[in-house]
Parts: structure tokens; sequence; C-alpha cells
């Protein structure tokens, strides 16, 4: 089964260039550290899932580039060609002259319909030539113009054009010192619209890459390339194929097959009574977590502390909340690694963070004369504020 | 990729205009030598064929023919903008997209504005139709001028508003010279306030700068330059002048240095959206970001590092100082002190080889000495552009939408009102048909209101920062 990534933006084009790397580098990595038909089951469902094969043997990333303007899609194309080991198609990309000025509305409004034919074709082309197709991986940054409105009105369109296959956002959360100034309407404006259209919201903090570059990578002039690659390597450990849970040879076909949306109980039946391990620790309650192990002696792995119910929420019970995937075949040549995706009460501080500045700047009315420009309302506004306020208590009440 | 095009008008203006295009050249040839025609000159430059006749000449790839300026050149005496066509750039502008008249405006702004601005308006529009023609994709107008005189004042603003109405979606990017407290012009206070309505009225982003400045910082240099300090050898092509000759020759052309400061300036502001980076910034950008209201568009500016010594290894020190520089008054190019006003919005644009590591370090080191709105305390933008200026390793162009720029409009407030409340000279103004006293009033309102904008903001600096209540929701 096949994923189609959507790249939009410098954000997402710069990311998914590292990504496809990543991917492929662990592909072809010798010390797989299990048997060879094992290593050659592996590379085989990376490459049905990320790639497909070009007359003259070099893989070509199953990938549309998009971008309002053509200096980063450009890089990113040569980027892939000039390794020789893969590449991106050679009319994947669609690119226009101007940028969106880190403005969602003409992201969203503007380019949006303007170009939603040719892209929509583009992805058409790229779905085409999967034998089957298990989802969409968009990657997009929510503080730009591009990635965030363009990003937030192709979701949507995959919604309407593809509402079977599962759709998930990467969306990268900017540095909480600015980095663009007006990020934090971007980022409430997108986030409102994917909770409406995507079904799985992937998020990595640009502070929190930071930190892991600085802390324990120690590198000393942190880039975007350092940042993008720590972030690359941790969705190719999450994405990469592993074992179904059965325990059979073969590998999990769906890489996006996870229950990624849980509905809390409906009100007036009994909480389940719990009792737990560790009283007193304050933990961000979960309502899911997956669990990747890759490498040596995963089945002997102790998961236990996973399992624990002061972890989950009042209406979870552990065991329908936890999910853990083994594999024997190594990541990235570490012996042992491991992986965890988690559904948890851990971003809704920045989110509250976030929506507190938007919302503190659109009280002074600052910056939305240049989204109503655009045919926005104050009222768009309005609705999103409304719909994460929702996300915020949800998650507050876990 | 978008094309920008030049409109440089009156002598000043023009100067200015001049130093800009011959920078720009050299950069374009240090980053590209291979000579090919690429997107990053074609934002500025046009390709062509010098043997075909008439206009089918242009050339959109491959190797260089020979390079047009996107530019058009207008002054109303013709000494300014036939040197320039004597000069080594003669060969650089096209003689087609040049307006002249013989008489000047007598620095008047109501002749620049009324007189000429009728005169010219059809070739004027024509000669902006050509160049857009030229252009796959328009996206700015940068208008250099002076406030004080009366071509670049008058015709300068009356410019804009043809800008607005026949290229609605194209942005108008203004870089004005303010007249300094010892400016030999007496009515320039005239000049600069029917200007400045203009100016707040039809420009997209205003970039002030004053002679003063610009003069304070070439002393510096040029003490620099002079000290013989101890290692203090300042590499060769360093300096944001351009060159030693220029800073030796200074005290006879004061004007070359100081004007190609604001050439880097402008060169500077459009680097990243020209040449690659890992965080791009382009033109559209800098509105967006630094624009919260429409009136209050306008831009303090301050580029460092002004020179570089020669000594090749750059500890991260040198590299901070460069971030401190910026936020210091010296570094200004109006007199205006930004850390100890208000911050609305701040932009910071670095080229060379600088990460992004460098920038969160510094950002969070200068902050707490920064004072910022309270609804945007977190208001900076940043960009990484990885190709630096000719001879530097790197460098900062900082952008502050600050409550610093008060002052220098209050100052050209009183100047105005001493010689107004005498009527001194005024009768030059009203004897131009179309010109009346309510025209006065109406500029001074104008630039009144948007002080008392700046003050209003100003009164929020030392009131606690309180958010405000936020929506509540039934769950």
């Amino acid at each position: 089964m096949s994923i189609v990534t959507v790249q939009l933006g410098q954000c997402g084009n710069q990311i998914g260039f590292e990504v496809f790397d990543a991917l492929y580098t662990d592909s072809h990595c010798p010390q797989g550290l299990c048997s060879k038909r094992e290593n050659e089951a592996y590379q085989a469902s990376c490459k049905e899932r990320f790639f497909s094969e070009e007359e003259n043997g070099v893989p070509v990333a199953r990938a549309v580039l998009v971008d309002m303007e053509p200096k980063v899609t450009s890089q990113t194309l040569s980027k892939a060609t000039q390794s020789g080991r893969w590449k991106y198609g050679q009319h994947s990309c669609f690119c226009q002259k101007q940028g969106s000025g880190n403005n969602w509305a003409y992201g969203y409004s503007v380019h949006g319909p303007r170009h939603e034919e040719s892209i929509m074709n583009l992805i058409q082309k790229e779905v085409e030539k999967c034998d089957s197709l298990s989802g969409f991986f968009i990657i997009m940054s929510m503080a730009g113009g591009t990635g965030s409105g363009l990003g937030a009105f192709v979701t949507q369109n995959l919604q309407d054009q593809y509402s079977n296959s599962l759709k998930m956002n990467q969306i990268i959360w900017p540095y909480g010192t600015g980095e663009v100034i007006v990020q934090n309407y971007n980022s409430i404006l997108t986030l409102s619209h994917l909770y409406r259209s995507s079904d799985a919201l992937l998020v990595h903090e640009n502070d929190a890459l930071h930190k892991i570059c600085a802390k324990l990578m120690n590198i000393k002039q942190i880039s975007f390339s350092d940042i993008n690659q720590v972030l690359a390597h941790q969705l190719g450990s999450v994405f990469q194929p592993t074992y179904s849970v059965e325990g059979s040879c073969h590998y999990r076909r769906n890489p996006l097959g996870i229950d990624w949306q849980v509905r809390p109980p409906l009100p007036g039946l009994p909480t389940l009574g719990k009792a737990s391990l560790n009283r007193g620790l304050h933990f961000n309650m979960s309502i899911a977590n997956l669990v990747i192990l890759r490498g040596k002696d995963v089945h002997s792995a102790d998961l236990g502390g996973f399992k624990d119910s002061a972890l989950y929420t009042s209406w979870l019970e552990p065991i329908n909340a936890f999910n853990a995937w083994k594999t024997h075949r190594a990541f990235s040549k570490y012996e042992k690694s491991a992986a965890l995706v988690s559904n948890s009460q851990f971003l809704l501080k920045p989110l509250d963070t976030i929506v507190g500045k938007a919302w503190n700047m659109f009280a002074s009315k600052a910056y939305i004369h240049q989204y109503t420009k655009f045919g926005m309302e104050e009222e768009d506004f309005l609705d999103s504020f409304t719909l994460l306020e929702q996300v915020v208590a949800s998650y507050c009440n876990l | 990729m978008a094309q920008s095009v030049v409109v440089q008008v009156g002598q000043c203006g023009n100067q200015i205009g001049c130093c800009f295009w011959d920078l720009a050249l050299r950069e374009h040839a240090a980053v590209n030598q291979k000579g090919i025609y690429d997107e990053a000159i074609s934002s500025f430059f046009r390709n062509v064929d010098t043997r075909v006749v008439g206009d089918g000449g242009s050339i959109s790839k491959g190797k260089i023919c020979s390079l047009k300026a996107r530019a058009i050149l207008i002054d109303m005496e013709e000494g300014v903008v036939n040197e320039i066509l004597q000069g080594p750039l003669r060969d650089v502008f096209d003689s087609k997209q040049l307006i002249t008249d013989i008489s000047g405006s007598g620095n008047n702004w109501a002749v620049g504005y009324k007189v000429f601005g009728s005169l010219y308006q059809e070739q004027i529009l024509e000669k902006l139709r050509k160049s857009a023609e030229h252009c796959d994709c328009l996206q700015c107008f940068f208008i250099i001028h002076s406030m004080g005189g009366g071509t670049g004042s008058g015709l300068g603003t009356f410019l804009l508003k043809l800008l607005e109405d026949e290229f609605p979606e194209v942005y108008r990017f203004v870089t004005s010279v303010y007249p300094s407290g010892e400016d030999d012009v007496i009515t320039s206070p005239y000049n600069s306030i029917l200007a400045m309505k203009e100016l707040n009225e039809h420009a997209d982003c205003v970039l002030p700068i004053d002679n003063q400045s610009l003069f304070d910082i070439i002393s510096k240099i040029d003490l620099m330059v002079n000290s013989g300090k101890l290692g203090t050898t300042i590499k060769p092509k360093s300096l944001v002048t351009s060159s030693a000759e220029a800073v030796k020759k200074w005290h006879q052309r004061p004007f070359d240095a100081m004007n190609n400061i604001v050439a880097n300036l402008l060169l500077n502001l459009t680097s990243s959206a020209r040449f690659e980076g890992s965080l791009n910034m382009d033109l559209n950008e800098i509105s967006m970001n630094l624009v919260p209201f429409p009136q209050l568009h306008y831009l303090v500016s301050s580029l460092t590092p002004l020179y570089t010594l020669a000594d090749v290894n750059i500890p991260t020190r040198r590299l901070d100082q460069m971030f401190s520089d910026a936020f210091s008054k010296d570094h200004q190019l109006i007199r205006a002190d930004p850390k100890h006003s208000l911050y609305l919005a701040c932009a910071l644009m670095v080229r060379g080889n600088v990460q992004v590591s460098d920038l969160r370090r510094n950002i969070e080191r200068l902050k707490p000495s920064l004072q910022f709105v309270s609804w945007n305390q977190e208001g900076w933008k940043t960009s990484l552009c990885s190709v630096p200026p000719v001879g530097h390793s790197h460098s900062l162009l900082a952008l502050a939408n600050n409550t610093c720029v008060k002052p220098t409009f209050m100052e050209l407030k009183e100047r105005f009102m001493r010689l107004y409340k005498k009527k001194a000279h005024l009768h030059h103004y009203l004897q131009i048909e179309g010109m009346e006293e309510s025209g006065f009033m109406e500029a001074v309102s104008s630039l009144s209101g948007l002080i008392e904008e700046y003050n209003q903001l100003d009164a929020t600096k030392s009131m606690p920062v309180e958010d405000f209540p936020r929506l509540s929701i039934a769950v």
C-alpha cells in the first residue's frame, strides 16, 4: 500500500527532501541486523510505500511538490537528482512566481482556487501510479502563507475527492519567539480548518527539535538542515515498515493504520475505576499511545510502564489505548531504537499559548486588514477561535 | 520569481539610484560567475540583444547579452541624468525610459506635483506600462526620492497615486530622504509635509532616511579607516560605502559615500527574495509582517556591519556584536533610538553564514532590553539568506516599526509651523493653479493624526500587559 506525499511551501519542501532521503538511506542500509530475506522484504515494502520505479532503476519519490515561488522547489529537485540515489518525478512540481506573503488568506482564498485544478491533477497522476493507495501525507508549516493557507485548502480538497483515504498532516509548530509576526493568526486559521478535514495531525515543534539538536546532539551552530534531519529521522522510524500485530512475517500493510480518532464516552456512563501504580505523579493524560520498537531484543522489551493506567484518561482502559509494533530489522544502523507517537495533553500548553496570543492580537485588531483584503472576515477568525477553544477544553477535561 | 521596477525621481533619487545599480551589478557579477541570465538577475535587470532594433530584443534565458536596468529615471533638470548617461553606467539604462525637463522645480512641491505632474502624466504612465510589460510577474515598485526639494518631493509623490490607480496589486516601497535640521532649502518643511500626506495615503511602506545620520555613519567609518589601530586593517572591498576610495574622497563628495549606504539598504532588503536561503523572505512579507495598521507603515532601518575587519576568524562574539549594533542608535539611518521607544514589529534580515541558532540566541539575548507593544510581544520576523554581500561574510538589516519615528515627524511639524505662522514663502505655492491654503491645512492634519497614533501607542508603554479575557466555551 502506498502513501502519496504532498510537500507545501518552503518548510514542507525542505523537510520532504530530508524525509525521503532518510527513508531511502535506511532501507538501503546493509546492516539490518536481521536475515537477508527479512531485509529484502523490508526494502520492498518501503519501496512500495514511498517510491515508484523509474526506467533506469532510480527510484522516484511518490511526492508532489507545491510552492508559490520557485527558489525552494528547484533547489529540492536538484538536490535529489544530484544525489544519484533517488529523485523526484520530472513533472511532479507545481510552482508560481510570487509567494503567499506569509498571508494565510492569500494562500487559502487566492492561490487555492486559482491553482486548484493544476494541483489536484498532479496529485491524481501520482495516485494513479499506486497499486493501492493507503493515504496522503501532507507536510506543511503553520506559520507562513503557502504551507498553512494553501495546505488547508488542499487538505480540504483531498477530503472531498478521496474521502476513503487517510489524510495525515505533518505540521510544523513555529518557534515560540517569533519567526513570522503573524504566525499565531496563521496557526489558528490552519488548525481550525484542518480539524474539519484531516484525519490526523502529527505535530513537531521547532523549539523541541532545536532542543534536541542543542542538548542531546550537542550541535553548536544549529541550522534548519540539522533540525529537518532530526525530524526526518523521527518520521522514518515511525513510517518504515513494521510487522502486523499477529506476529506474522508480513509487514503491516497500512502504515497509517491506527485508530487516530477517539471519541470520549457519552455523558452518563460510569467512569471505570482505576488502580494505579504511580500515585502522586502528574502525567499528561493520553488518549492513545503507540510505541514502535526496532532492532535487537524487541520481543523481550518491557513495555509495562506504558500500560500504567495513570497515563490514561479515566474513561479508557490502557489495553484499548496502547499499541506496540515490533520489528527485528534495525532502523538507520541503530542497534535498538524506539519511537513513541502519542495523542495526549502534551500539546495542550503550546496550543493554549498560541490561541491566547492570537486572541490578544485579534482584540487589538492588529494586522486584520491584511487578511480582510483577500476576502476573509472577522467572523472567520471568530469561528476558528471558537473551534480551538473547544479543542483546548476537550483536552483539558481528560 | 517576481520582478521589481525602480523609479528614481529628482536629483537625490537619481544619485542614490545610480549607486544602487552600480552595487547591484557588482553583487550579481560576484554571485553569478558563469554569466547566465538567471531568475535572480531578472528581478532587477532585463537581458537584451542590442543588435535588435526596437522592442523585440528581450532574451529570457541563456547567456547574458546586455543587461538593462528595470528603471525609470525622472528629473525636471537635465544635469544629473545627463551625468549618469555619460558615466560608466550609461549602457545599463534604457534611453527610452527617461523623462527630463530643463527648468527644474525650483524647490517647490507644487511645481513638481501640480505643474509637472499634469504635464508628464501620460508619458510617465506610458513608461510604467512599458516596464510592466517587460516583466513576467511584477511585484514591487521602488521609489527613491527626497522630501525637501521640488521634483523628488512633488513629482515623486504624484507618482504614488498614479501607481496605486494603475497597478493596484503591485507594492509601493518608498525610500524617502528627509531634510535634516540644517537643510539649506528654506521651504523644505513645506515640501516635506505636503509630500508626507501623499506617503500616508498612497505608499505601502516607507523607509525614511536622513542625511545627518548618514553623515554621522560615514564619519565613524572614516575614523576607523584612519585610526591606524593595531589589528584594525579593514578588508578592502568590505565597506558599506563600497570602497576606501569613496571614504577618502568623502570630504569633497560626501554624498557618494552616503548614497552607497542607502543603496546597500535596498540590496539587502531584496536579497532574500532574489537569492536562496534556509528561511526566505519575499517582499510581500515585509508589508504583511511589519504593517499592523495601514497608516503605520514607516520603518526605521539599520545596517550592520559597516565594515569587516581583515582577520579571518570570526568568533561568535563578533556575530553577536553585529546583532547588538543593529539596535544601537548610531546605526540607524534616521535620528532615532528604537531601544528607548516602543516596538510594534521588528524584522531581522540576515545574510551569509549565519544559522537559525545564532538568530535565536541573539533574539533571546536582546529581547529583555527592548519594549514591544502588548499585543505583539514576540513580534519578530526573521529571514536567512545564504548569499552574503560582496566583501562581507555576513550582514544584518534590521527594519523596525517603532514609535521612535515620532520625533522626526514632530520636528518636521514644528519647522513647518514656524514658517507657516508667518506665511513665509507661501505665495510661491499658492500662485500655482490647484494649490490652496486648505491643501496645507489638510497636510498638517494628516501628519498630526499620524503623530497622535504614535502618541497613543507610546502611552501604553508603561501599562502592565494584560491578557484579554478568552472566549468561554460550554463543553
